[in-house]
């Protein structure tokens, strides 16, 4: 059983299995994922998320563990693990800084943080600094073009930012200190630990935050200023315990 | 007269803990599915069709159509699949509604699945937002210790499951049926349409996919009737809808409206383009839709109208680009995106975007040779209607509206770079001095 894998390309050597308390808690989980789904086929998705929460990347024992579970060949697994952007074939960092360059936020500004975080890292796209601390991505559009030039730090919204910014954000990542997304968490998770939430194992963090950010809100702050609101319900008069009309602007 | 904002979906995002079921129900939460649950399947179909709500999600097709195409029940499983794959560049409404109300949704969820007669749905959101994933597992199993989800659901014997499903990456799986090859834990390709998944879609079996934003305005149209969401919108485009701005625009944002309002109007309660800016081209719906300029500023924005004016409505992601933007530098890099996420399955699409992508970079170089206009025109008309699923058609929408209404751009680019012509630092955000030497080194 295996040692901690380690390298990315040439000479790059993988564990080839799970010692067994290992494998226990991840027969476990795995059989929690499986439960969700009418097939059990649908799990495969999240299991691979799981083998990230494992080993913070696809690993080869991830891949033959999968297929196990699942009754699938290993070349089944990994014709659908290469397909998506999200499972890494190499040992990831423990933070994905990811840089949205699709067409608005390169615009504003994005090819400019790109740029300062290539020369402030010294690495390139999916690439990983020498401390393993973060691994470089250019991302494609996120969802949230109201808040452009946006990066992502392990999935979590870093909104509005600038050259600068992001520099100090990497930076605070390499020290270990703690880094608060705009809108998120409290603090960014590790990339395993997020990964498990995409597992479908909640980390109770869902209250932490705020509901929205201010672009999210914009529009109903308009219209609140003019008064502005839809037409009523109509079944706001047989208000019960619940509370308020439903449909007033606030 | 002027058309005022009509929050619905968006009316109680400002308020504390929006996101949690307590708040939800606080503001009228519910009270849609209570009705619903006291009402006939077969009813709520025919007023959700009444309401003529359509799927927000890009397409625009009729809700209550949509769920009237299940055959009828042979006693075997029905599925609602929420699509929360939210990715269409400028697109940034669901992901939002899901971090501040995603019980609207999980309302919205039970109603549709009592209506169509699911007992299993499913929520697949894109990988890339974990937040939002939080948010959504919280609701659901807030949900659940409610009663709203589980067995015997507020008494009525009828039982609904919800699983939340996250994907790993990829905007092709917002494709409806690529989204069920990845739900079945495949490679998410599209399939052959027909048989359409009211039919044959997860596992084989009937299956409604709708949008999040649909979803979300079910419970609503339960609560006011068809005729109160009828009573928004305009005759064929009815109801209220997110509007996402974004872009050199003062006040970018969520701005929830009727349908029909147009951009002017929408700007004006932006606070403009940016300062000192105009209007150079915008979408109307997303990187999909074809570009509009400064022309079509008071096409009303409704399903009808933008498509007259040589657009669509899309998801009215309505993406703002002032006089600094060079639109060979935009589109660029909107085909890069096409290419990176073509999944690879059919020829017109895989081929396409790579040889768009070859001829663009090198006219946004100003190292264009002569014919790449006529090369990238006949390479779109290759793609546009022979691609498997609506990602090629989508592909060329800019390179085919660039080269309409700004082909002088790219002519340029046989000789000049768009970086002399257009320097990428006036249109960023913040003043910076680009290095000339640095390559963006991507993964396209």
């Amino acid at each position: 059983m295996g040692t901690e894998p380690v390298g990315r390309t040439l000479g790059q050597t993988h564990a080839t299995g799970y010692d067994d308390a290992t494998r226990e808690r991840l027969v476990a989980d795995a059989a929690a994922i499986i439960a969700r789904y009418p097939r059990q086929q649908s799990a495969l998705l999240p299991l691979l998320h799981l083998v990230q929460s494992e080993d913070g990347y696809v690993s080869p024992r991830g891949i033959t563990f999968a297929a196990e579970t699942l009754g699938l060949t290993t070349a089944e697994v990994s014709a659908v693990a290469t397909f998506y952007t999200q499972y890494k074939r190499h040992p990831n960092g423990t933070y994905t800084v990811g840089v949205c360059t699709t067409a608005l936020c390169a615009v504003m500004g994005g090819d400019a943080i790109w740029e300062e975080l290539v020369e402030h890292l010294g690495i390139g796209n999916d690439e990983t600094t020498a401390d393993g601390a973060i691994t470089l991505e250019r991302v494609e559009c996120n969802a949230a073009c109201d808040y452009a030039p946006v990066v992502m730090v392990n999935w979590e919204f870093f909104d509005n930012q600038t050259p600068t910014s992001a520099a100090r954000l990497a930076d605070d990542l390499r020290a270990g200190r703690p880094v608060t997304p705009t809108r998120g968490a409290d603090t960014v998770v590790t990339f395993k630990d997020m990964s498990r939430v995409l597992a479908g194992f909640p980390d109770g963090r869902a209250d932490e935050g705020g509901a929205a950010g201010p672009a999210t809100l914009a529009g109903l702050r308009v219209a609140h200023e003019h008064g502005w609101a839809a037409a009523p319900f109509g079944d706001e008069a047989h208000d019960g315990a619940e509370g308020t009309a439903g449909k007033v602007a606030k | 007269m002027t058309t005022t904002l009509t929050p619905v979906l968006s009316a109680s995002w400002d308020a504390d803990h929006s996101w949690s079921l307590s708040s939800y129900e606080a503001t009228g939460g519910y009270r849609g599915l209570r009705k619903a649950l006291t009402m006939e399947p077969a009813d709520l179909i025919a007023m959700v069709k009444e309401s003529g709500l359509r799927g927000r999600g890009g397409a625009g097709f009729p809700a209550g159509m949509k769920w009237s195409f299940l055959p009828a029940p042979d006693g075997g499983p029905r599925y609602l699949v929420v699509n929360a794959d939210e990715s269409e560049p400028g697109t940034c409404k669901d992901i939002p509604l899901i971090m501040a109300s995603p019980q609207s949704l999980i309302e919205g969820m039970v109603i549709t699945s009592f209506a169509i007669g699911c007992h299993h749905a499913f929520v697949y959101i894109r990988g890339e937002v974990l937040h939002a994933t939080r948010r959504l597992q919280l609701a659901v199993a807030q949900a659940y210790e409610a009663g709203f989800l589980g067995k015997n659901i507020l008494g009525t014997g009828f039982d609904l499951e919800i699983t939340v499903h996250v994907g790993a990456g990829a905007y092709i799986c917002g494709e409806e049926t690529a989204l069920l090859d990845s739900l079945e834990g495949l490679r998410g390709q599209p399939r052959l349409k027909p048989p359409f998944p009211a039919v044959a879609g997860l596992y084989a079996r009937p299956t409604v996919v709708n949008n999040v934003e649909t979803i979300a305005s079910v419970p609503g149209i339960v609560r006011g009737g068809a005729s109160w969401f009828a009573a928004m919108g305009t005759e064929r485009s009815q109801g209220h809808g997110l509007f996402s701005l974004s872009g050199h625009v003062e006040r970018p944002g969520q701005y929830e409206a009727p349908l029909g309002i147009t951009l002017r109007e929408l700007l004006e309660m932006a606070g403009g383009v940016r300062k000192g800016h105009q209007l150079k081209f915008w979408t109307p719906g997303g990187s999909s839709t074809p570009i509009f300029t400064a022309e079509h500023l008071d096409v009303p924005l409704d399903y009808e109208s933008v498509g007259k004016a040589g657009s669509m409505l899309g998801t009215r992601a309505l993406q703002i680009f002032d006089e600094t933007v060079s639109v060979v530098r935009a589109v660029t890099r909107w085909l890069e995106f096409y290419k990176h996420e073509s999944c690879g399955k059919c020829t017109p699409c895989r081929e396409g975007t790579y040889w768009l992508v070859a001829v663009l970079k090198r006219l946004e170089a100003g190292e264009g040779q002569p014919g790449d206009l006529e090369v990238l025109a006949d390479t779109s008309d290759n793609i546009l209607g022979r691609a498997f699923c609506p990602l090629g058609d989508g592909a060329v929408s800019p390179v085919q509206s660039g080269l309409k209404y700004f082909r002088e751009e790219f002519e340029a680019g046989l000789h000049t770079p768009a970086d002399v012509l257009f320097p990428p630092e006036k249109s960023s955000l913040f003043d910076y001095t680009p290095r000339s030497s640095a390559q963006l080194a991507g993964v396209h």
